[in-house]
Parts: C-alpha cells; structure tokens; sequence
C-alpha cells in the first residue's frame, strides 16, 4: 500500500518534469534575446510588430464568427435530436466526430478543389468568400466540442418538461429555444465557445493554404526567420490557451445546480 | 473463549480524528450467522471492512481459529464478501463470476466448471452461466455474487448489507434463501444491515452497535424481549414509555394517572416520589375486555391503523400515549376513534431501562 | 381526409383513400411527420455537414480516381508506390503509432497514478486542468516550445553539455523519428489523460474489494477485470490519438519545415505548388490518409463490437 503511494509520486514528478521543463526552457529562452542578460526584449519586438496586432486580431474576429455561426448551426440541431429525433443520435454524433478523423489537411484540400473559382460556388473568388470559407472551416473544426458542449449542458437540464412547460405556458419554438433552453444552456454554450477560441486562435494549416495572414501563419513566419521571439510567442499562446481554458473552468462553477441526474 | 470460531479483542478505529469503533470484543461460534446490527455510522460496516481486511485496525486483534489475521492481505484470508452494490465483474459472464476465485485459486479448468456448475444449482441459476450480469435483475445479481463468494469454500462468509438495494419482496424471499444456503453449508457468517427485521429473522445472534459500542450481544429472543438498554429496546421493534412515579418503593409500586400497581422489575435504587419510565412493546398490551391481566389502565382510542393481521391501536391515557397491537378478527370491527377502552398489561411484561 | 390525400397523390386511385398519412413500413417515414420548425433546427446542421464535411471529402475520394480530364482510372493510386511517397506514408504511420501507444500508456499510468493512487485531490484537479490546456497547445507554438528545450541551443541541450552530455553528438536530433514523437507526446498524453479519466472513475471500488476477497493480487485484479473493462476505451482513445497523429501538421512544419517528410507536410506542399507534378496524384495521397484513418477507426469498432457483450 505505501509503495502504491510512492509510486505515484514518482509517476506524477516524472510527468510533471516533461510537462514543465518544455515551458521553463520556452520562457528562459525567450528572455535570452539580449547578450548581456535576460530582458523582455523578445516579448516587446512582438507587441511592437504591426503584423503581430493585425494577425492576432483577424484571427480573433474570425474566432468570434466562427462561435457564432457554429452556434446558429449546434443548438438547434442538438436541441432537436434530443428532444424530437433521439433515433437519429448515432448519425449526428457520428457526423460530429468526422472532423477528428477527417485531418484538417485533407478538408482545406477538399474546399479548394470545391470552391475554386471555376466551381458553382466560387468562394475562392474573393477575398470575402475566403473569409467566409476560412470561418465555415473552423466551424467544421469546432464541430465536436461544441456539439458536445451544448449537448451536454441539454443533458443537464430536462429539456423535455421544461419545453413541455413552455408550450403549456403558450410559448412557440423559437421563443422556447431563445429564452428557455438557451439561458440555461449558456455556461455549456460559453465552455465550447471558449474551446473553439483555443483551438481556432493558433490554427496555421487551412489558414496557410487559404493564404489568410493569420496569428498561426504570423507566428510560423516568425519561426522561420527569427531565433527569440519565436520562443515569446509560445509563452504567449500559452498563456491564452490556459486563458481560454481557465474561464472554461471558472464558468463550471456556474452551472446551473438544479441538474438531474440520468 | 478458546473454542470461538472468530474472536474480535478491543478493536478500535478511528477516521480522522473520529473514533468509528471503540474498542469492541466479540466473539463467535463456527457455523453460526450473527448479525451487526446499528444505525448508520454505528461502525458496523467498519467492523465488517476490517474483519475483510479493507481496513486496518488502530488497535485490537483480529482472531480466526486461534490465529492473528489482523497483519493478512485481504487477498490471503479467506473470507468470502457479498456487496450491497452486487459488485459482479461485468466484463465476465456468471459462470466466469463464480469461478474466478478457483481460476486465481489454480483450480483446473473442468474441476472448476463441476464446481460452478453446482453453484448455480445451489443458488438456483442453473442455466444462467452465459449471461451477462447486466442482463440479470438485481436478485439475480445478488445470488451470484453469493455463488462467487461462496465458490472457493471460504473459511467465513461477509455480508454487507446485502439486501438493501433490492424490491421489498425479493428482500424477503432472498433472506431466507440465503438463510437456507448458509444452514446447509454451515459456514460461519457475518451479515451487516440497519435493518431490524431483517436481523430478527435471519440471525442466530444479533450484535446492536450503537456509536461505536457494543449495546448488546444475544440471541434474537432476548434482544428483543430483554433489551439490555434503551438503546437497543427503541431501535429494536417498537416500544411504549409511560412517566409513571414511585408511591413506594419497598413493595415497588408506582402510580401512573389513578392507577397504582407493583412492577416487579422497579430497580431496588429507587426511592419514593421518582419519576420513572416504565416501557412495553405493543403486543404486551392487550385490549382487556375479557382478559385478565395484573394491571388495568383506563382510556380513549385515539388511532386506529389497519395493518392487515394486525391492528395497531393508540390510546390516550390521559396524559400518556400507549401503542397496542391487536390481532384482526373477521367478526370484529376494531374499536371506533373515541371508544372508551380498558387495557390489560402483565406486570412482569413491564421494563425499566436506564440509559 | 379524402380530399387531402387524393390532392397528394392523385394517381393513386382508389387505393388513396385510407388515412392520408398511412404510409406502412416505409423507412421515411419521419420525414411525413415532420413540422416545418423541425426542419428549420436540422436543415443547417444537415447543409453544412453536406458542403463543408462530407462532400469536399467524397470529391477528393472520387478525384483520386480521375484522371485530368475526369475519366475514370486507377493510375494515380498506382502512382502512389514511389520510393518518396512510401517512405512518408511509413514515416508518418510510424510516428503516429509510436506517439499514440507511448501517448495512451503514459496517459493511463499518470490517470491511474493522480486517480488510483490516492494523491491529493488537489494534485488531481490541477493534473485534470492542466491536460486540458495542454492537449490544446498543439501546432506551431508547441514546435517553438520543444525547439526552445531540446533543439541545438535549448535549454535541456546546453544543460546537459554543460555537464559533460552532448545530445547531439550522441545521436539525437530534435527533427528525426523520435524527436517528432516525444514533441507529440506533449498533446497525446493530455489528451488521453483527458478521456480515459471518466473510464477509471467507472471502475468501483467494490470490484477490486470483490477480487482481492476472491484471493486475486492487485496485478491479478489489473489483468483480470481492470484492463478488459477499460480496453474498449482505451482503444478508441487509441485510435483518436493515432488520426490526431496522422493528420496533424503544424508542429512538424514548424519543427523542421519541409524536410521531415511526413504525409501530411508531402501533401502540403503538393497542395501549394504541386510538388508531384499531378493533381490526381494529390488526390490520391489524400485518400491515403483517409484510408488509414478509416482503417484505425474500423478497427477501434469491430473490437469494441466484440466487447459490447458485456457492454450495457
């Protein structure tokens, strides 16, 4: 029993060594920049890079579009299977789950011999239609957490009798989604936006071949060309993946408390 | 002592701080199925774990045969364990169930399938060997989990408070299978359940723990006729407690309302003008129309609960509250709400019980 | 009622005169009831799973088995055999099956270890939250981060010259198989520790009680009832790690641009300037990949299939 115990310690310093020796390295080297000391340097060359702002701000705004229409697509689907179409489930989480398996690659290759400008539907047009494009793809990304994300947080709620409730009470389906389901779902909703931001925030592969200048690309270009703030980048994109996930965890406290249980 | 099966000496376990177990002895006889009984956090669970070896004492000995367990690994005991929660492994089917304790045991595979096979005639499954515990119903679920326990031949059989998660009626039929299956194989026993009716009909002795303290160790009859404290005598059945005061306390008579009668067992402590409670199960007392019965008390009906073969009865004594038990009889209707009544208690019926 | 069925279908006859909406075993039959609100929560799900899922990947399907002018034929998957592409389907198959079996035992032994082996509750939360930042910290970054630690002026690199230990000189090299691999460990693990917790969670604590009474040792337990209740589980988490694996690029670019010839990175570059000289031949390198994938998952659910026996 004491040795159980020991061992796990072991298991969980050796883990926490490869875990946080990559970031230390990361940081220290980020400071490195200078000859004579360690300074900021790195991280103010960055903040100070006109195409540090502009990428990270598109890629922000494309985030943000991506969340919502991801939302107009999710919520009402998950909210119909569940309640109306439980025996379509299997397929629709199926589908849900092909972006994990579909690679990322392989469906920015897709779009482009899709949506080329000789096809019906020539997004790749126009600068405009890329941007839609770009946005739909991350929407395609964020498919399976934020599916579900909402799904569960309809799980945790009875979505049954409070639609039930609400129809007794005169209400009509898009009212029962906008100001029944929805505000109790919000944390669930806030949770999954928050991952796709995380996820969607350093994505460089479909944005490359897209030729959109965002932060993942910006952060490559650095890469590429520069020896330290590559590594200031890094620390960065960190700290907003662990942003990102922190206010998934402070949301959770949330909740809401009136959850059945199945 | 020597020839007990099971000796329990001075066990004590604490859990952070709390002391559990304070310092309990028993000791049982082979073949025999005792019962702990208690409310919950009573430490009879705890006692259980740490016969099993889940738990290991603060201090204290545990005794199997003349030998020390308290060191052993539970892997080493054997001692055979039926949890509440079944606990079957559900990526085996019932046959591999059963069996898995001969497989880590080395039985060869035909010994082994000869043996469940048996098994499941004993807890009458048979047939059943290639279903899966999730396709049984809990019963079900619990024989075989008996089955399993059983399979090794265990040297002392555990159960922890097997019953409780099943329907009432399966409770009842599967008491008394397991009763039957233990009488027959005539192994040593221990049930856990904070249920007294269950600990009444089933156990050949019953232990009442109480905050950690053994309350009283005996034979279902005595426990429930001759509670050793008030404790066991109100968690055990029902039980009626009358303020009654002492008019004299040489010839041990008390007052209660006009009534004044002797109770043989007012302690020789008491002196004139206590205050006493005097305690009854409701089948002591009886409707005295046409009985005879030492003490007669006067009163109004003031509930009538139709329990099927019984009749439960409150009566007001003006003051005290007295619950009787009366047998259902086709010819006659039990007495009306407000039915002047008079009742008939052997004295020698009558407890005192201190604390 | 008459009326409305014999609107609907006025061929039908006589026959149309039965309840209007009897229409016996037919498989769509959902579709018959459904309301028009119903269609507007699934129809974009449905349109958008079709133009940005399922058709882009079917026409890539279809376009590795065309020619320039669209005829049918077998000469690009043929084409795939080169020395080149081979060599980079079998690195890449490598490194994800070596980042995926490492990924899911490390992951299972730490998820046992903060879980099983009674450490601090709080040692387990900050584990649990940490998993989840940094199964995320993947791509460029990620590659930024390893080159900072272990790449030729990282700082475990000149740590251990400094005591006398070249890492470089001894074999080792940050853009190689095993370099690759240990980067990708850092998403892989997390990841599965991610899953595979609820899983250990459902193991009762009364099943190991129930075997160690039975006389089972704790690797008896392990062996007996541990892992087989957990390995549908840890084979589909298996096979996610293996296409996480498979399909990710970011990190490898970063890491080495395009020198580390990896599926994916060959067909990056094909997508960017047609390195192969044939746009079919993209095509089929893509339904490579997509095969193999497949291939993981078919297999995750024919064995899962086979533990569903006991599976309720």
């Amino acid at each position: 029993m004491k040795s159980g115990k020991l061992w796990s310690w072991i298991i969980f310093g050796l883990g926490a060594g490869y875990f946080l020796l990559p970031l230390l390295a990361t940081f220290e080297f980020s400071l490195r920049i200078r000859r004579e000391g360690y300074t900021f340097d790195a991280y103010a060359s960055v903040f100070s890079d006109g195409r540090f702002q502009a990428s990270f701000s598109y890629s922000l705004i494309v985030g943000v579009c991506a969340i919502i229409v991801g939302l107009l697509i999710v919520v009402p689907a998950a909210y119909y299977v569940r309640l109306r179409a439980p025996h379509l489930r299997p397929i629709i989480e199926f589908i849900t789950l092909l972006p994990l398996i579909i690679p990322a690659i392989i469906l920015v290759f897709g779009y482009i011999r899709m949506y080329n400008t000789s096809s019906p539907l020539p997004l790749l047009g126009t600068n405009l239609g890329t941007d839609i494009l770009l946005t739909l793809a991350y929407v395609a990304l964020a498919l399976p957490y934020m599916y579900r994300a909402v799904d569960t947080g309809l799980r945790t709620i009875d979505v049954q009798t409070l639609t039930e409730a609400a129809n007794i009470l005169g209400a009509n389906q898009a009212t029962i989604i906008a100001q029944v389901i929805f505000p109790n779902i919000i944390v669930a909703v806030l949770s999954g936006a928050f991952l796709t931001l995380a996820i969607v925030i350093g994505e460089f592969t479909i944005a490359s071949l897209l030729n959109r200048q965002v932060f993942g690309v910006y952060m490559q270009n650095v890469g590429a060309n520069r020896a330290f703030e590559p590594a200031a980048l890094a620390v960065i994109s960190f700290v907003i993946t662990w942003g990102a996930m922190g206010m998934i965890q402070l949301l959770a406290r949330f909740a809401p408390k009136t959850a059945r249980r199945d | 002592m020597a020839e007990e099966f099971l000796r329990i000496e001075k066990l004590v376990k604490t859990f952070g701080g709390n002391p559990v177990v304070k310092g309990v002895d028993l000791g049982f006889n082979k073949g025999e199925f005792v019962t702990l009984l208690g409310p919950s956090g009573c430490g009879k669970t705890t006692i259980l774990r740490m016969i099993a070896g889940f738990e290991r004492p603060d201090s204290g000995r545990i005794v199997v045969e003349g030998s020390d367990i308290s060191g052993l690994a539970p892997n080493r005991r054997k001692i055979g364990m039926v949890f509440q929660a079944y606990a079957l492994f559900p990526n085996m089917n019932v046959a591999d169930n059963i069996g898995f304790g001969l497989k880590i045991a080395g039985m060869p595979k035909p010994e082994r399938d000869d043996r469940v096979e048996d098994m499941l005639k004993l807890i009458g499954l048979s047939g059943y060997g290639k279903r899966y515990p999730f396709e049984l119903s809990g019963g079900q679920q619990q024989r075989v989990a008996l089955a399993r326990a059983l399979a090794p031949s265990p040297r002392m059989l555990l159960l922890d408070e097997p019953l409780s998660a099943l329907d009432a009626k399966i409770r009842v039929s599967l008491r008394e299978q397991i009763r039957e299956i233990q009488r027959e194989l005539g192994i040593t026993t221990v049930f856990v359940t904070h249920d007294q009716e269950e600990a009444l009909s089933i156990s050949d002795r019953i232990v009442v723990l109480n905050a950690g303290n053994v309350e009283q160790f005996g034979k279902p009859f005595d426990i429930y006729n001759r509670p050793a404290t008030k404790f066991v005598a109100t968690f055990v059945g029902t039980l009626n407690t009358l303020n009654a005061t002492v008019t004299d306390a040489a010839s041990r008579t008390v007052r209660l309302g006009d009534a004044t009668f002797a109770i043989p067992a007012l302690p020789t402590s008491a002196s004139n003008g206590d205050a006493v409670a005097l305690t009854m199960r409701p089948e002591a007392v009886s409707l005295a129309n046409g009985v005879a019965r030492d003490i007669v008390l006067e009163g109004k009906v003031a509930e009538v609960a139709f329990l099927g073969s019984v009749i439960r009865l409150k009566v007001d004594l003006g003051g005290n509250t007295i619950s009787l038990d009366t047998f259902n009889d086709q010819r006659t209707p039990p007495p009306a709400h407000g039915t002047p009544v008079r009742l008939g208690i052997a004295s020698s019926d009558v407890l005192v019980l201190g604390d | 009622m008459t009326n409305v069925s014999s609107v609907a279908d006025p061929s039908a006859g006589p026959v149309s005169t039965g309840p209007a909406v009897r229409v016996g075993g037919n498989p769509f039959r959902f579709i018959s009831r459904l309301r028009l609100g119903d269609i507007i929560a699934i129809a974009p799900f449905i349109i958008f799973a079709l133009l940005f899922l399922l058709i882009p990947t079917l026409g890539l399907v279809v376009g590795a088995f065309q020619d320039g002018s669209g005829n049918f034929t077998l000469q690009n998957i043929i084409d795939l055999g080169t020395p080149q592409i081979l060599a980079s389907f079998w690195i890449s198959i490598r490194v994800s099956a070596a980042s995926a079996i490492l990924g899911a035992g490390i992951g299972l032994v730490i998820a046992l270890a903060i879980i099983r082996g009674r450490l601090p509750q709080a040692i387990r939360s900050t584990v649990m939250t940490f998993s989840g930042v940094a199964s995320n910290f993947a791509g460029i970054p990620l590659a930024f981060a390893f080159l900072a630690t272990l790449g030729r002026l990282g700082l475990v690199t000149v740590l251990l010259k400094f005591v006398g230990f070249d890492l470089y000189k001894s074999g080792f090299n940050l853009l190689s198989f095993w370099g690759l691999t240990i980067t990708y460990l850092y998403f892989q693990i997390p990841l599965m520790i991610l899953i595979i917790a609820p899983a250990i969670d459902g193991l009762k604590k009364e099943w190991g009680e129930a075997a160690a009474t039975l006389g089972a040792t704790n690797g008896q337990f392990w062996r007996y009832i541990g892992l087989p209740v957990l390995w549908p589980n840890l084979l589909g988490t298996l096979s996610l790690l293996f296409a996480n694996a498979f399909g990710a690029i970011a990190t490898a670019y970063a890491l080495t641009g395009s020198s580390l010839n990896i599926v994916p990175i060959l067909l990056y570059a094909q997508i960017r300037g047609d390195v192969l000289h044939n746009p079919g031949l993209g095509a089929a390198l893509a339904l490579g990949m997509i095969v193999i994938t497949a291939f993981a998952n078919i297999i995750y659910l024919v064995i899962r299939t086979r533990a569903e026996r006991w599976l309720k």
